[in-house]
């Protein structure tokens, strides 16, 4: 029989190994799945897990695919640390998207000369309006209505993609482009620039370890970071020292919502050059694992980052090397996130066997 | 007129899947248990009802299949929430998450793949009479069973013991406790049935409502469902309404696209959202009428002697 019995404090200990742990029961649990599928596992966990590292030119899309995750993780973490769910990034990193992306549309077709370097603090400012703009909603719903966060902010996601849409099928379409959904490939002036030659990736992935050393000092080296902090686990505690719980939504919110925008500008004017339905691959409900594996922390959410990032790639070389279904992605992610939160357990909690009488 | 009877009977229809699902979450809800882990859910248990009905081409095996798949993953997150204290909203999110990818996962064989549409009997004799017959007596039986549903749920939540022990935990698990009630194995009870619930919601969609499998295909109705539960302030008949209430919205948007209204079909689409986050603002202004209705130990976890 086995009981749970209540630590004194909580495990420091076990606050770092736990992630560690979910991940070794995540391998273990893709190790059964790929057998029961009638692979080798060793050969899949290879592909899936290592091959994402094989050469500089994979490490430089391991670091492209962490750029938004890492940006999202860490407004997610603030958010999460303060209490505040704010479970649509994914919406504001689309709508960081369109912003930005819409602007490096507008520079293209209006062909005005600029240098990269002039078009990507614009670009930043852009996207961290849109996504702020988005998640602003929420705060102004929660703040003056009381409308529950987690609804609100995901409801608002289905509205950015149904947007999005509009905006791709509709009046952004490429009169050039054979009716595809998408716009004009943007002017090469509005490229994020890129950090190596020949690899894509670019500079919005130092400005994500920037953003993260930014949080850390914010959360921990501030007082109104502490102030945010206790609000989430003892919001009377808080309100007794006089802090402000409505300062707590607006400004987690804007922060995090205007993080993701900067992600999703990054994304559009990154990597893809254009504006399509398929801007995003789910990176908005990525980062919540990012965020939780992190321990909502801002340096944690790089670690967090490079594996959820492995897991995207591993995903897509699985299916293309030894013929998995890059769905997988999806399963792993929800068991390293579920086996996490089991594990998180021990942190609080001390096991005790207690043998049959 | 006929039309107008046609869109009730559309209505119902696209209501139902919400109501079977939001009245699993009352019930969740009213033992003190929030599970975001809905839409999850519903995608796994509509994959598994479509593989059901798909290799054996019995619709009420289907259900049977969804409801246990919605059940079984209720019952890995209701111990995870209730035994190992997990946080309600991290771990419904993960459930959620997981959901999503393993449907898509387990779906892949099933994209693309028909089954056949089941024949709508409706009610004998009623099925008949002019316009009221076209509205309300020919549906699916799920349909009307969800109405039933909705009266057995109400009964069993005001006018029995067991009900009242489920509403006295959602309330003060402690008090419960003190009292000799299990506490933790009637909220997982409650957890197990209402993510049945969720599963049969699912496997109704895509069996009955679509029917077919695509990824994703759930679109937001758990999500909805919840909302629905707030919409209702946690009453039976209430959340029925509000959930044909969302049904008709859905509808609506349908009709109106289909009768070439010059509106882009995107922003159509968003109706059903938009829709929720309004009903949302509207009821939860007044903190006051919230907090008298809400389960008071609704999302926070207990740990007897803890």
């Amino acid at each position: 029989m086995i009981r749970l019995e209540a630590r004194p404090a909580p495990s420091g200990l076990m606050s770092v190994l736990s992630p560690v742990m979910a991940f070794a029961i995540t391998v273990a649990a893709g190790a059964i799945l790929f057998a029961a599928l009638g692979k080798d596992p060793v050969q899949a966990l290879t592909v899936f897990l290592v091959e994402p590292f094989n050469g500089v030119r994979a490490v430089s899309e391991l670091g492209l695919k962490s750029t938004p995750l890492i940006l999202i993780a860490l407004g997610l973490a603030l958010c999460f640390r303060s209490n505040v769910w704010n479970i649509g990034a994914e919406g504001q990193f689309l709508m960081g998207a369109v912003t930005g992306g819409g602007l490096a549309m507008w520079v293209t077709t209006a062909g005005l000369d600029l240098s990269r370097w002039a078009f990507f603090p614009l670009l930043v400012l852009a996207g961290a309006v849109g996504g702020a703009l988005w998640a602003g909603i929420v705060a102004l719903l929660r703040d003056r209505f009381n409308a529950n966060e987690i609804l609100v902010s995901l409801m608002l996601v289905y509205v950015a993609n149904l947007f999005l849409n509009w905006l791709v099928f509709g009046p952004w379409k490429d009169p050039q482009g054979f009716n595809f959904p998408q716009t004009v490939t943007f002017a090469s002036q509005t490229e994020v620039p890129r950090l190596i030659r020949g690899m894509r990736l670019h500079w919005g992935f130092l400005a994500s370890l920037v953003a993260a050393l930014g949080m850390w000092l914010f959360m921990f080296r501030t007082f109104t970071g502490i102030q945010l902090q206790v609000g989430g686990p003892a919001p009377a505690a808080a309100r007794y020292a006089g802090f402000s719980s409505r300062a707590a939504i607006w400004s987690t919110l804007l922060v995090s919502g205007g993080l993701a925008g900067v992600a999703g500008a990054f994304e559009a004017a990154g990597p893809m050059g254009q504006l399509t339905p398929h801007v995003s691959a789910g990176y908005g409900f990525t980062a919540i694992i990012v965020a939780f594996v992190g321990r909502l922390h801002p340096l944690g959410a790089i670690l967090a980052s490079v594996v959820l990032s492995t897991f995207l790639i591993g995903g897509e070389l699985a299916q293309s090397r030894v013929g998995l279904p890059s769905a997988l992605t999806g399963v792993f992610q929800g068991v390293l996130l579920l086996s996490l939160l089991a594990c998180d357990t021990l942190i609080q909690y001390r096991v005790r066997w207690r043998g049959a009488r | 007129m006929n039309e107008l009877a046609l869109l009730v009977a559309a209505t119902l229809a696209a209501g139902t899947p919400l109501a079977l699902a939001g009245m699993g979450l009352l019930v969740n809800e009213r033992a003190g248990v929030l599970n975001l882990g809905a839409e999850g859910l519903m995608l796994v248990a509509a994959v598994a009802g479509f593989a059901t009905a798909y290799h054996t081409g019995s619709p009420w095996l289907a259900f049977a299949a969804g409801a246990a798949a919605g059940g079984l993953i209720a019952a890995i997150y209701g111990w995870l929430v209730i035994w190992l204290n997990t946080n309600q909203y991290a771990t419904g999110l993960a459930v959620s998450l997981f959901g999503s990818g393993f449907s898509a996962f387990v779906g892949l064989g099933y994209v693309g793949k028909q089954i056949r549409e089941q024949p709508i009997d409706g009610v004998p004799g009623l099925r008949d009479v002019p316009l009221l017959g076209v509205a309300l007596f020919r549906q699916h039986a799920m349909v009307y069973l969800a109405v039933a549903l909705t009266a057995g749920v109400a009964w069993f939540l005001y006018r029995t013991r067991a009900g009242l022990v489920l509403r006295s935990i959602g309330e003060s698990p402690q008090s419960a406790h003190a009292l000799g009630y299990p506490v933790q194995r009637i909220r997982l009870a409650a957890v197990v049935a209402g993510g049945a619930l969720c599963g049969v919601a699912g496997a109704y969609l895509s069996v009955v409502y679509t029917p077919l499998w695509v990824e994703g295909m759930v679109a937001g109705r758990g999500w909805i469902a919840l909302a629905l539960t707030t919409f209702a302030t946690w009453r039976p008949t209430r959340l029925l309404l509000g959930a044909y209430l969302f049904g008709g919205v859905t509808m609506l948007q349908l009709h109106l696209q289909a009768s070439g209204v010059q509106i882009a079909p995107q922003f159509m689409s968003m109706l059903p959202y938009l829709a929720t986050v309004v009903v949302l603002v509207l009821i939860s202004r007044n903190p006051l009428w919230i907090r008298l209705n809400m389960p008071a130990s609704l999302g926070k976890p207990f740990f007897p002697g803890g």
